[in-house]
């Protein structure tokens, strides 16, 4: 029962970020959009951990925040633009 | 003990779906920033810690993600900041713009 009502409510949260992900008018509310989905999605894998019993998936949520953080540091520098060779 | 990871889990579930309706409903690009950001790293840790206290053995690894969330998170969102200011976003409601001093003209290289 627990696990029914925090997967609805992440999951609403999953749904308003991907909305503002596809509409978001400049590329960097996309990005925005986009780093609050990465974060997330590490509940949702670390909820997978807790409802499957299996701790193997809180090693994939570090390793997912880890690439997470580098995605979004490298779609900022791409949204700053070029300042010759960075 | 069962109940407190609930309460736990369910506040980090509500602070999620803030953090979701913040990025939809703001009005401009650093609302969404603050947002999007602060919300859901609350979200995250309640949740985490939610997760540890149902199970005692991976509280290792939960505060190992809880902080690197809380190392990773702030910077993430300052650099997204400083790069949709000079992207060129703008606050709706703007009122003063210190930063034009600083990050003015075409040959700036202020990091």
């Amino acid at each position: 029962m627990i696990n029914i009502i925090v997967f609805s409510l992440v999951g609403l949260g999953v749904l308003f970020s991907v909305i503002r992900l596809l509409k978001g008018p400049t590329t960097a509310d996309r990005v925005v959009a986009l780093d609050t989905f990465n974060v997330i999605v590490i509940g949702v894998i670390a909820l997978l951990a807790y409802q499957f019993e299996n701790s193997l998936y809180l090693d994939i949520a570090i390793v997912y925040a880890i690439l997470a953080f580098i995605e979004t540091i490298v779609f900022a520098r791409y949204v700053e633009g070029n300042h010759g060779d960075c | 003990m069962e109940i407190v990871s609930y309460v736990f889990m369910i506040i980090g579930g509500v602070f999620y779906l803030l953090g979701g309706l913040g990025i939809l409903r703001m009005p401009d690009t650093f609302d969404r920033i603050q947002a999007g950001t602060k919300a859901t790293t609350l979200g995250a840790f309640a949740l985490l810690i939610g997760i540890g206290i149902a199970n005692p053995d991976w509280l290792l690894k939960v505060f190992l993600i809880i902080i690197f969330i809380a190392i990773s998170n702030p910077i993430g969102s300052s650099a997204l900041a400083k790069a949709a200011y000079k992207s060129g976003a703008l606050p709706s409601n703007l009122v003063q713009d210190d930063l034009k001093e600083l990050f003015g003209g075409e040959d700036d290289d202020v990091n």
